[in-house]
């Protein structure tokens, strides 16, 4: 019995393998797409984690300079005598042929336990670390960007990537600078301390925040990762839930004949049940394949997004857990699971008995279209609600996510209003058949219509933010970019010599010199610049004081950028507290696009008073055009400066350009396969009703319309619902588009944009989607026009 | 002598450790200078440091009598360990080891440091030797206080000899395999000791006896040499014994110490003159450890039994060893320290 139920359940599949490929695909992208985001999102934390860890297991709380300055080693050795087990930590970047390195310097002997660069200092031997000439670690593909730097470089495999380790000493000359970044509390202290605050008063115990920083820096970025895969995700179901429907629908006489012998109704749904649990482990399979696929191929452009945004390093190459495999079956198993529970649960409830009702599946009675307006307005309350309410990350995409579920549960009763609109203006026995025709099958089309229109609505809505962005960053660009040449010295000793020399080839030389601190409670840069018409022209102010420069020529005030002005609302009038204990006016908000940090500017000469240990080899040159050529070639060979020690204005602007493209080119991919994967459904459901219609159609055409025309007309009518859709999701997107750029932007970038409009872009996507309902209901119509009259004669002779 | 003070070099050499000697002892001194018979110690200048020998160390261990009617033990030491010939103070890295032994059961503590930051270091006059705020200082190495803590606990004494400091072996050269390798060794065995043991349980104030060894080398043992057992013992006679057996892989031993009279003048043993046998094992951490030792000198009459005091006095530290008080019974009651390498 067992053998003939499934032999007549699976000869289905036998006999329509397209629709088995179709169920498969579908639930294969579903779980690809989804199993490739979290992927890449859990390859970036065990990069963000290994980078945490990379002294002392992280969480370890620090001592650092109040004013940002570096730990003279008296200070520490005093506190070392004084009882307090802490370890010095130096740090700064390094440049290999490779690009640059953040480089840490750290004392193996008193390093807190569970600092990964320790331990692996102590398996090569301390003697071979520890002093001049001691080894630097990295990680090997870390190692191989560092290839050309004059010291050793041993390859060392876990490290955290993009950071090498070196011997505090080897650390201190490799960096050119002298005393501690910080110093890291061991976990355990001994019984008796003198306070630190007798013996370095001017240190500050504070929680580690790099590996929170980073963390919640790059949240934003995975959450909107996460988002685009719980879009594809769903769009996918879609799919498989046109296949599942199809398929049960075509099978309805083989359920009811079985039903007839005498299979139970709970027999039949295990079988079914077993049936989708092992397409859905197939597909799950594939799924997960491609999800490597997708993830691997995607993976380069997000670290190199994270790094251009972020700083943050993460491996280029994917390293994936057990667990990540087995979510992934789970996933494509839940996803079948909600997208069939709806036909089995019809299968259940078949009579045997019962008439064939071919329509029945499609049909959906009035009361469907109702809840569904129901449900959709409670959407949009919800999303209404997280945006009065809300505040954060989480409500944001709250609101995103109730909005897109409302606008695609209002979709069928928007399009049968439409529709019934149209058929009450329609002239003619033909067209009107046609719209109601179109109407009725709006129930058994809506599924696709709405992924097509969460499609449609997330392209346009993305595609407005990236476009609004792409313009404000390059204006912004522009004015903030004002020098034609930056440079940096190789020591501070040279400086006085090179400004001599530039001080006649230049219109103006501009120091950019900075420190970093910690302002309102977290990390900040602290530039100084001087008043200039560079600035006074161009600097790229939202809201300022009416004589803000001349207040910055006078050693007064402070411009700060938006994200911290949004962070801790200040405004121009503000009292900001600064790193050291002193106060100072916000003067000016000026935007700073792609700065994850908050970041001050001041006057100068302020900035040399508060902070002694600033920078001081950086500057931004005002040249002619047609000489920077010459200043670049004669700093080379006057100064023997480095040809990486000076960028021009071009460059640094090409260079910003390519992160923001490469910032981009992950939502662009994921873009273009969620309207592929809406197409797909599209076409599914098409495939689905086109067998389904054939009695609607027989008396159609048995009344004189040909098959050539009726398939004309059903060509016509996807072109009609996809251009229908299309036109309802452009509000959608532009709602979409304003809360991308009003809302989760400036929770989760600290910055708000200017919305534009590209309706150019629309019609691009208009003729896209266009193009895949057409080619989507091409090959049914096709079916239909080269029909056997036989078969829709057959319509008249029996009920199937 | 007091072997034990290598320790610290396997810290700094461990890919070479398993194969040459306990602790990376047997490395070979290249670069350094080795010890000579023609040294003759001067004082105060050889209580510093010695930095163009690969190691070297300040070892005291001291036996204790509690105002509780309890004994304790307690332990102090500094390792200097050279990463380069050069002898500078950047050259040299550091490592400290201090414990208390009592009924409460062993307490440890580990520090280390790297040298020329002013993290640790010693100076011979006024004596001074530091690392981190442990330290053991005073106007001469015969006055001094000593301190050192760990997470729950700490110790702060003084102490004070009136004798002389002791040269063992040959006039203060001290031969460790019949190669021939040595060291410089000297000891004070008559630290007269008061002060107060902080514990968990409460403070404790203590009287005692205490002993100090200093040693410097570069290359003390032989490749095949892979630990030692080693006993300095207070007689209540007033004399003080010495001795240690170095083990060899193939299981012999090299067995030596020094005899040393009430008014510190020291008699040497030939190897073999005195001898050490385990009486008793006891499970510490998962190995066994002979933590009783027979002991003979035939002739001086000598027939005792040094017996833990604590059986788990283990020091689970970078190098794990066994270091704690025992009490002395047989022909020369008394008490003393007992230490174990190489049983890990």
């Amino acid at each position: 019995m067992t053998a003939a139920i499934l032999s007549a359940l699976l000869s289905h599949w036998r006999r329509k393998p397209f629709q088995l490929a179709t169920l498969i695909l579908g639930l294969a992208l579903a779980t690809a797409l989804w199993s490739g985001v979290q992927a890449i999102n859990a390859e970036a934390r065990q990069s963000y984690a290994r980078a945490a860890e990379v002294v002392g297991g992280g969480g370890l709380d620090e001592l650092v300079h109040l004013g940002g300055s570096p730990i003279p080693v008296e200070t520490y050795a005093a506190l070392r005598r004084g009882g307090w087990r802490v370890s010095p930590v130096v740090e700064g970047w390094i440049f290999g042929e490779g690009g640059r390195v953040r480089l840490l310097g750290i004392d193996p002997l008193t390093a807190p336990p569970d600092t990964r660069a320790a331990e692996a200092a102590a398996d090569l031997g301390l003697t071979e670390f520890l002093g001049d000439g001691g080894a630097v670690l990295a990680a090997p593909t870390t190692a191989e960007r560092l290839s050309d730097l004059n010291a050793r470089v041993e390859p060392i495999d876990g490290l955290a990537p993009g950071i090498a380790f070196a011997d505090l000493d080897v650390a201190l000359e490799l960096l050119e600078t002298e005393g501690f970044s910080r110093l890291i509390v061991h976990p355990e202290q001994p019984l008796r301390q003198a306070p630190i605050a007798e013996i370095a008063p001017n240190l500050e115990r504070r929680a580690p925040d790099a590996a929170e920083d980073l963390a919640r820096l790059t949240d934003s970025f995975h959450l909107n990762l996460t988002a685009f895969g719980l879009l594809s995700f769903a769009v996918g179901l879609f799919i498989v839930n046109g296949a599942v429907g199809l398929a049960f629908e075509q099978r309805r006489p083989v359920f009811r004949t079985l039903r007839a012998i005498g299979v139970t109704s709970r027999q039949l749904v295990l079988f079914l049940t077993i049936e989708l649990t092992v397409l859905a482990l197939i597909a799950g399979a594939l799924g997960i394949g491609l999800g490597y696929l997708v993830a691997a191929a995607l993976l380069p452009d997000v670290a190199a997004t994270l790094r251009g945004l972020y700083g943050a390093t993460v491996e280029g190459a994917l390293t994936l857990s057990p667990v990540w495999w087995a979510l992934g079956f789970v996933i494509a198993l839940l996803g079948t699971a909600l997208a069939s529970a709806n036909a089995l649960w019809r299968v259940a409830r078949l009579s045997p008995l019962a008439a064939a009702k071919p329509r029945a599946w499609s049909r959906a009675s009035a009361g469907t279209s109702q809840t569904q307006l129901i449900l959709s307005a409670l959407c949009l309350a919800v999303s209404l609600g997280a945006l009065v309410i809300g505040g954060g990350l989480i409500s944001g995409f709250l609101l995103l996510g109730g909005l897109l579920l409302a606008a695609a549960l209002a979709l069928p009763a928007t399009l049968s209003a439409i529709l019934g609109l149209a058929e009450r203006t329609a002239k003619g026995p033909i067209s009107e058949w046609f719209w109601a025709d179109t109407r009725q099958q709006l129930p058994g089309l809506s599924l696709a219509l709405m992924a097509l229109l969460l499609a449609l609505a997330a392209n346009i809505g993305v595609g407005t933010m990236v476009q609004s962005f792409r313009e404000t960053f390059t204006g912004w660009l522009d004015q903030r970019l004002a020098s034609e040449i930056y440079v940096t010295a190789e020591s501070e000793a040279q400086v006085p010599d090179m400004l001599a020399f530039l001080e006649p080839r230049t219109d103006a030389i501009l120091p950019i010199w900075d420190t970093e601190g910690e302002v309102l409670g977290a990390p900040a840069e602290i530039y100084g610049v001087v008043d200039h018409p560079t600035y006074r022209d161009s600097w790229p102010l939202l809201h300022a004081v009416p004589d803000v420069w001349n207040r910055i020529a006078d050693g007064d005030g402070a411009l700060v950028n938006e994200q911290l002005a949004r962070r801790e609302d200040l405004a121009p009038g503000s009292t900001l507290p600064m790193p050291g204990g002193w106060e100072t006016t916000v003067t000016g908000v000026y935007s700073d696009y792609g700065n994850p940090l908050g970041q001050v500017i001041i006057p100068k000469d302020i900035l040399v008073a508060r902070y002694p240990d600033v920078e001081r080899t950086n500057f931004g040159l005002r040249v002619p055009k047609d000489e920077i050529d010459a200043v670049r070639t004669a700093l080379v060979v006057e100064f023997g400066l480095p040809p990486d020690n000076m960028i021009d204005q071009a460059s640094l602007k090409a260079f910003s350009l390519q992160v923001f493209e490469r910032t981009f080119a992950v939502t662009g991919a994921l873009n273009v396969l969620t309207l592929g994967v809406a197409g797909l459904a599209i076409l599914t459901s098409l495939l689905t009703l086109a067998a389904m219609r054939l009695p609607q159609l027989a008396p159609v055409w048995a009344l004189g319309l040909t098959r050539e025309r009726l398939g004309r007309i059903e060509l016509l009518r996807s072109l009609v619902l996809a251009a229908l859709t299309f036109v309802l999701a452009i509000p959608v997107g532009l709602i979409l588009a304003w809360v991308l750029l009003a809302v989760i932007n400036v929770e989760a970038f600290g910055w708000r944009l200017p919305m534009m409009l590209f309706p150019l872009d629309w019609l691009w996507l208009g003729a896209l989607s266009l193009l895949a309902a057409g080619l989507a209901s091409l090959w049914p119509a096709r079916r239909l026009a080269s029909r056997p009259p036989a078969d829709l004669i057959r319509v008249f002779a029996n009920e199937r | 002598m007091n072997v034990k003070g290598y320790l610290t070099a396997l810290m700094f050499a461990p890919t070479v450790a398993a194969a040459q000697g306990f602790a990376g002892l047997g490395t070979t001194a290249d670069g350094y200078s080795l010890p000579d018979p023609g040294t003759r110690f001067e004082y105060p200048a050889d209580h510093g440091e010695h930095p163009d020998f690969r190691i070297e160390w300040w070892y005291l261990t001291a036996n204790l009598d509690g105002a509780d009617g309890e004994s304790y033990g307690v332990q102090w030491t500094l390792f200097r360990n050279a990463l380069s010939p050069e002898g500078q103070p950047e050259d040299q890295a550091w490592m400290a080891h201090a414990a208390v032994s009592g009924p409460e059961g062993h307490l440890h503590a580990e520090r280390f440091a790297r040298g020329g930051i002013g993290q640790a270091g010693v100076k011979a006059a006024p004596f001074e030797a530091f690392i981190d705020e442990w330290q053991m200082s005073g106007p001469s190495l015969s006055d001094i206080s000593l301190f050192a803590q760990g997470g729950d606990w700490a110790y702060e004494l003084t102490l004070k000899a009136d004798r002389p400091f002791v040269p063992q072996g040959a006039e203060g050269f001290s031969v460790k395999s019949e190669e021939g390798l040595a060291s410089h060794y000297y000891s004070q065995p008559f630290y007269q000791i008061a002060g107060t043991l902080i514990l968990p349980s409460g403070d404790i104030e203590v009287t005692g006896q205490g002993w100090l060894d200093r040693e410097w080398s570069s290359q003390p043992l032989a490749e095949d040499q892979t630990g030692w057992d080693w006993v300095s013992l207070h007689l209540d006679t007033g004399d003080k014994l010495m001795g240690y057996r170095l083990r060899r892989e193939e299981g012999t031993a090299y067995t030596v110490g020094t005899w040393i009279t009430p008014d510190g003048t020291p008699s040497p043993f030939a190897p073999g003159d005195i001898t050490m046998d385990a009486r008793r094992f006891a499970d510490v951490d998962g190995r066994e450890v002979p933590v009783a030792w027979a002991i003979t000198v035939p002739e001086r009459g000598v027939d005792i039994l040094a017996d833990a005091l604590f059986d788990q006095s283990w020091m689970p530290t970078a190098v794990p060893y066994w270091e704690g008080p025992v009490r002395v019974t047989g022909s020369h009651p008394g008490r003393g320290y007992l230490e174990m390498t190489g049983y890990e």
